[in-house]
């Protein structure tokens, strides 16, 4: 498989954009990868909303959870797939049919074919990636942590959107 | 859809000044300010919360994180090619920390014998005091590593270029052989800066450096750094729990299905940090920032200096042999190409015909170097390790180590190099004439 590339200008737009995340297969567990993206995107002032059928009708982090992304009464900007990589094709199908902009998969969940699909649609497609990392990358949050984010700047703001 | 590989990072000498040290977002500070600081303020309780359970990057304490000293890291993780990087008190506390993030009780790892004298005592004797335990090999033939490998193994060790021996290790087929085993490479690379070799390139998965030496370069501030590829598999096998299983330190957090590719890195900080407090401190970390800035033109000047002082010594009729693998006659030239095409480093032994009581002699007669336990400085340095730095070992292990009893280390420094060839010069000369006194000599 070849590497995936995006380009930063293309996630800077995207988390510009966005304003409502659907988050697909997050968990209620505190100590969970996909609860800490929550938290965090949270607080960079994105609505999140859960999917999770387990979860359905309570509430994590504040929010009130739903079955499936068709159940969703708001308009949601992104989707966020926390799934293994083969179960990914029928969330992209609803994600589709939602008419969500962006399909966006996790780290280490990839699904050229379904991605495909969402691109033929007109849906911006990440895979492999996560957002709020990116996120943190982008804005230098994640060189705190002594992480390479790559990004070299004369700039003193990388404010990515207003919180 | 462009799924083609396109990112090229900067080139080396726009990463040295400018990775890690963007403008201070709050004062537009151009240069990276000191932090010094112990604490930092939490938004409120939840905030709080949420930096303890690490879900959000910040910073708590400056004994796990710092503003200066995470500019330093990202900068060291840059040069390197890296995913992150942790950053120590010293090198030996960054080794401390490396193999703390991946040792349980009763592991063993494999380590070249050709190391700093510092770190085979530390890894022979302070790390069994951990129930961490090591297996030598000599290093020049990579299938001595292959062999050493148990079911207990969890890492291979080796410098690239060892000190002080002027060996070079053949990376590619050592780090294949880690690669089998399912254990990470580490490869100390304090000796040739990620301006002369990049491990991460050969294999290696785990870089440490002693910052002390030609990173800071000046020879004003230690520090230490272990820098993580990100490419290393942690899940491939049951050898690392303290990554790939919940973690009672952290309520059971999972930290490499959490933090991916810098898993090893927040751990470092997080747990091996918190609980070991071998911290790198900001002034420090500002120190070793400044010099890395000049680290490509200060390591050409210092390969040049070397180079030229090699030469002058292998034509002096009191010198028996030097060991320098940008000499034709060492037989690491060839590996040097590879591995060091810019240059072999400026750090190399030599032998005085005369043995210790020379090698003595001569230390104490140069007039211009400095006779020391460090390298890496601007100053040249000159040292006998069988005096002083390998005086712990064995006299076995001494030469093991290239450490034996004719055996003078110099660091070669950025000084015009006429002087330091003609300091040379004058102390071979005395060293030869009365190596300890014109009376013993008389005898």
């Amino acid at each position: 498989m070849n590497e995936l590339y995006y380009p930063d200008w293309l996630i800077r737009r995207i988390l510009r954009e966005t304003d409502t995340i659907a988050m697909v297969g997050l968990s209620a567990n505190w100590n969970r990868p996909s609860y800490f993206a929550m938290k965090y995107l949270q607080e960079k002032g994105y609505r999140v909303i859960p999917v999770n059928p387990r979860a359905a009708g309570s509430e994590i982090l504040g929010e009130l959870a739903y079955a499936s992304l068709q159940d969703i009464p708001e308009k949601i900007d992104m989707v966020d797939i926390f799934r293994r990589s083969e179960q990914v094709g029928p969330i992209v199908e609803e994600a589709i049919a939602v008419k969500a902009p962006v399909v966006w998969m996790q780290l280490g969940v990839r699904n050229d074919e379904a991605a495909a699909a969402a691109e033929a649609a007109g849906v911006t497609v990440i895979m492999d990636r996560c957002p709020k990392i990116e996120y943190g990358r982008l804005s230098g949050e994640l060189g705190w942590s002594g992480i390479n984010t790559r990004v070299i700047t004369s700039r003193r703001s990388k404010r990515i959107r207003a919180a | 859809m462009s799924k083609e590989p396109k990112y090229k990072p900067p080139g080396f000498e726009t990463r040295a000044i400018h990775s890690g040290a963007a403008p201070d977002p709050t004062t537009g500070a151009r240069n990276v300010p000191i932090y010094q600081t112990n604490s930092f303020v939490f938004d409120d309780v939840d905030h709080a919360a949420s930096l303890f359970n690490l879900q959000t990057f910040g910073y708590i304490y400056s004994r796990l994180t710092n503003p200066t000293v995470s500019a330093l890291e990202e900068k060291v993780a840059a040069l390197e090619n890296g995913r992150g990087a942790v950053a120590t008190s010293s090198g030996h506390a960054a080794q401390l920390v490396a193999f703390y993030v991946l040792m349980e009780p009763g592991d063993r790892f494999v380590a070249s014998r050709n190391l700093y004298g510092g770190s085979i005592t530390q890894f022979t004797h302070s790390f069994r005091k951990f129930d961490w335990h090591v297996d030598f090999v000599d290093p020049t033939d990579p299938e001595n590593f292959r062999a050493a490998i148990t079911p207990e193994t969890k890492a291979i060790f080796t410098e690239n270029l060892a000190n002080p021996g002027g060996i070079i290790v053949d990376l590619e087929p050592v780090s294949a052989i880690a690669r089998e085993a399912g254990i990470p490479l580490i490869v100390d690379n304090t000796m040739a800066t990620p301006y002369l070799c990049q491990p991460f390139d050969w294999g290696a998965d785990l870089v440490v450096h002693s910052m002390t030496k030609f990173l800071g370069g000046h020879g004003a501030a230690m520090g230490g750094t272990v820098v993580e590829s990100g490419r290393f598999d942690w899940q491939q096998n049951d050898k690392f729990p303290g990554l790939t299983q919940p973690d009672p330190a952290y309520h059971g957090l999972t930290f490499h299905e959490t933090f991916g590719d810098f898993g090893f890195t927040t751990k470092a900080k997080a747990v091996a940090l918190r609980d070991l407090g071998p911290t790198l401190s900001p002034m420090n970390a500002f120190l070793i920032m400044t010099g890395i800035e000049t680290l490509s033109l200060r390591m050409a000047r210092h390969v040049e200096n070397a180079q030229a002082v090699a030469e002058f010594l292998e034509g002096h009729p009191a010198v028996s042999w030097v060991s320098y693998a940008g000499l034709k006659s060492s037989p690491f030239h060839a590996l040097a190409q590879k591995y060091l095409p810019k240059g072999a480093g400026s750090v190399f032994t030599f032998g005085v015909k005369g043995g210790y009581q020379s090698g003595i002699g001569m230390v104490e007669s140069v007039e211009l170097l400095s006779h020391l336990a460090n390298i890496g400085d601007t100053r040249s340095l000159i040292i006998h390790p069988a005096s002083t730095t390998h005086r712990q070992l064995t006299e076995e292990q001494r030469v093991a180590a290239g450490a034996g009893p004719d055996v003078v280390r110099l660091s070669i420094g950025l000084e015009t190099v006429d002087d330091i060839i003609a300091d040379l010069d004058q102390a071979l000369d005395r060293a030869m004439k009365a190596p300890v006194s014109v009376k013993a000599a008389a005898e």
